[in-house]
């Protein structure tokens, strides 16, 4: 086994100590996702969202929200390392740069699957329809995505050198024009053409629809395909962002 | 062992010199301090011989390794304690020490049964298994230094350990780092700021101000090549005047009239004392008050610097710092 691959599993370890110890945390960590869920989808019209139950369009980009809120959150517990000093210890062990982030990054997926599979056993007694091969399927789709999402948030804490302000400021800025744009929330159709356009660019937004498609136990291999290809997109730059920022962390 | 050569320093955002062409060779198994105000440079010292930042120019080499070239080696051979918390706070302290060992290539059992016996040595078996948020500064000072031990350090780098500590927990840190440097046979570098602990702790003490060396030898012997302060009082600023003049002719000795008292630094002073205070009393000027001191490091650090290491610590600001520095360069 080579030292990057013991050195990424070794840091995963770690990571996933107090997820394993504290489960709970998972949960509170969702609570506004959840509450978007019981305020927003009863507001929604049938209409809007393509005829099937407003729950149905709803739950995967909640799902998708829970997601994206919880790997960007991420880069919060290295800002709490870099400031107490065990980032600084770990950096001058001769555990890897790239498996520092690498291992970090990969553990998002297992909050991130404890997640869907809370919101998928809330909403299955309601009148959602439950496809769970198209369900386990965009819960891969999401996987990929949410470390691509967490080794960014990473990096934007390790730019932020500690500095709480700036992480969060940023974090946030950033959060909601992503989540709105991907039509998490409302559907973006017959928008203006300048947020049809801010749409088409976001890579989320491609993940957001295939997980629609597949959480309604279709499986159109186009939208699929592009949803995987926008979840590749955002692992691969949020994995290089990290990797380059965590090689010049000191 | 660890050879530093010369090494310029590193520019943290301007061209802040905190560290300037600083040569030191430190063998195995030595245990040194480096003493000096905040902002000395010794933090930064041991930010560039333990791989966190690069030197500026100059080279190191640490264990026979240097620290820019052979970083990943560096890293296996040394332990580090950090000014902050190595474990991570959301941690058990077990897992941490289990965590650290595996990242220096311990099998699973390995690293599980140093943890276990690191545990048992330094004391940590009631906290082991609590978060690290949950342990008191002194606990968890123990398990840093634990996690700094796991892979039995050629080289145990330790940055300002007592730091933050309350008296008896530093003594009680003082003695471990003995007991540890004793056992093991590590070398160890420290830094601090306590004179107190540099002198009680280390064979080697390294004096660092503005960022170069000052002095380099043993407390003791840095201690004694200053001389014993004998000090004394008189009745009268005319008799202190006529004393001090009659103690000019102390050979070796330097002398400095403060109103009614008269200090006298000078070696072996408190052997000489007896022949000082007939030769006064003869003369007509029996002092009133007398006391002799060893000198401490203070008293070196302020015959070096002239300035005292707790004024160095307190007036020092930052920018103080910099332009001093900067104004250096320019000369």
């Amino acid at each position: 086994m080579s030292t990057f691959v013991s050195d990424t599993l070794n840091v995963m370890n770690r990571e996933l100590k107090p997820v394993w110890r504290e489960p709970m945390a998972v949960v509170f960590a969702m609570i506004q996702p959840l509450v978007f869920l019981g305020l927003f989808a009863p507001l929604l019209p049938e209409m809007a969202t393509g005829g099937g139950s407003a729950l149905q369009w709803f739950v995967p980009g909640i799902v998708a929200m829970t997601a994206l809120m919880g790997a960007s959150f991420t880069g919060a517990n290295l800002m709490e390392e870099m400031q107490s000093g065990s980032h600084e210890r770990q950096l001058v062990s001769p555990l890897g740069r790239p498996a520092l982030l690498v291992g970090r990054a990969l553990k998002e997926v297992v909050p991130m699957l404890m997640q869907v599979a809370i919101i998928v056993a809330v909403v299955t007694p309601f009148s959602f329809d439950l496809h769970l091969g198209g369900v386990l399927a965009a819960a891969a789709l999401l996987s990929v995505f949410s470390v691509g999402v967490g080794a960014l948030s990473f990096a934007l804490a390790l730019a932020s050198k500690g500095e709480d302000w700036m992480f969060w400021t940023i974090q946030q800025t950033l959060l909601f024009p992503a989540l709105l744009t991907a039509g998490v929330l409302l559907p973006i159709d017959g928008a203006p053409r300048w947020l049809e356009v801010v749409s088409m660019l976001n890579p989320m937004t491609y993940v957001v629809d295939a997980a629609r498609a597949l959480f309604a136990g279709t499986w159109p291999a186009d939208v699929i395909l592009q949803g995987a290809a926008g979840a590749a997109i955002v692992a691969a730059v949020g994995l290089l962002v990290g990797v380059r920022a965590m090689r010049r962390s000191s | 062992m660890t050879r530093g050569l010369t090494r310029h320093f590193t520019s943290r955002k301007q061209t802040v010199e905190a560290v300037q062409g600083l040569d030191l060779e430190i063998g195995q198994g030595e245990l040194v301090a480096f003493l000096g105000p905040n902002g000395a440079g010794k933090s930064t010292t041991l930010r560039m011989l333990t791989t966190l930042i690069p030197p500026t120019s100059g080279s190191a080499s640490v264990a026979g390794h240097d620290v820019v070239t052979g970083q990943r080696d560096v890293r296996h051979a040394i332990g580090f304690v950090g000014q902050g918390n190595g474990a991570g706070h959301r941690q058990l302290g077990r897992d941490e020490l289990v965590s650290q060992g595996r990242a220096h290539g311990l099998s699973r059992a390995d690293a599980h049964r140093r943890a276990a016996q690191l545990v048992e040595d330094l004391d940590l078996a009631a906290v082991a298994d609590r978060k690290v948020s949950s342990l008191s500064g002194g606990q968890r000072r123990r398990l840093d230094i634990a996690m700094g031990l796991v892979h039995l350090p050629r080289v145990l780098f330790l940055d300002e350990p007592s730091t933050g500590l309350d008296p008896q927990n530093r003594a009680n840190l003082q003695q471990l780092i003995q007991r540890l440097h004793a056992e093991s046979g590590s070398t160890v570098v420290l830094t601090t700021h306590y004179l107190e602990e540099a002198d009680a702790l280390a064979g080697r003490v390294i004096v660092v101000d503005h960022g170069r060396v000052i002095a380099d030898d043993t407390a003791a012997r840095l201690k004694s090549g200053l001389g014993d302060l004998v000090r004394l009082g008189f009745g009268s600023a005319a008799d202190a005047a006529r004393a001090a003049a009659r103690l000019e002719r102390v050979p070796d000795s330097r002398v400095d009239v403060d109103e009614t008292s008269v200090d006298l630094r000078v070696k072996d002073g408190s052997t000489l004392v007896g022949e000082v205070l007939a030769d006064l009393a003869a003369d007509g000027v029996p002092p009133t008050r007398v006391e002799v001191a060893r000198p401490t490091l203070d008293d070196v650090f302020l015959d070096l610097t002239g300035r005292s290491l707790r004024e160095a610590q307190s007036t020092e600001s930052p920018t103080d710092e910099s332009t001093r520095t900067e104004s250096e360069v320019a000369a």
